[in-house]
């Protein structure tokens, strides 16, 4: 019975993480990228380390298991809007097909602070469509 | 078949499969955000695949490996990404 738990947790473990492989390279984006990543990769991970406390069903690994998965739940979005901000900042493109950029026009592009309105300097705003280098 | 054989043969492949075809995204990634989320990627499937063989050698001593690939993992990208920011700002 402890097996059935056990290989089932590791199975979904396994599955999310592999959804999270095939979503990286599929998308056609890196922002949509990123957001497949923190999703998927980490409720994959977390069911794997759930399988091993079960396996081992000991103080000690249970709480170290919980410490990574609480860990990666804390950093993993943090990670993710550190890159997807840089990687706005640098002018990496949206997909063709994207309906809309909300963010367009409201980055500072020398002091880097973000602004709710676009307003009438539009030569300090990181604009994507007038940005040509990666 | 066992759990261990379980895991061994198809619970490891398919994680080594993710991993590789994470790799290729790391290879051809366009831009240097796709490399440095792909990279971070990569060590969090490795994560898995730690956790996967301390439960098939029964050394749960591998789980300190783990915990300390997840602080590397986001320590790089943090700092990666602040340094990609920082290159633009002149």
């Amino acid at each position: 019975m402890i097996d059935i738990i056990i290989g089932a947790l590791a199975t979904f473990g396994a599955l999310f993480v592999l959804f999270a492989a095939i979503g990286l390279v599929r998308m056609p984006d890196t922002y949509l990228r990123i957001s497949v990543t923190t999703k998927a990769a980490t409720l994959g991970v977390g069911l794997v380390l759930m399988s091993t406390t079960v396996y081992f069903s000991n103080a000690d690994v249970t709480s170290q298991a919980f410490v990574i998965i609480l860990f990666l739940l804390l950093t993993a979005p943090v990670s993710a809007h550190l890159i997807g901000r840089a990687s706005y900042f640098i002018g990496v493109k949206l997909w063709d097909k994207s309906v809309m950029d909300e963010l367009r026009g409201k980055y500072q592009k020398n002091t880097h602070i973000l602004k709710s309105i676009v307003d009438d300097t539009p030569e300090d705003n990181v604009d994507h469509t007038k940005m040509d280098d990666k | 078949m066992t759990l261990f054989e379980y895991l061994h043969y198809i619970i490891l492949p398919v994680l080594v499969v993710s991993a590789v075809l994470i790799l290729w995204r790391f290879i051809k990634g366009p831009s240097i955000a796709d490399k440095i989320v792909s990279l971070d990627l990569l060590i969090t499937t490795g994560i898995g695949v730690i956790a996967v063989y301390s439960v098939i050698y029964n050394q749960s001593t591998l789980m300190d490996t783990a915990l300390i690939l997840a602080l590397i993992a986001f320590l790089s990208t943090v700092a990666l990404s602040y340094y990609l920011e920082k290159r633009k700002r002149k």
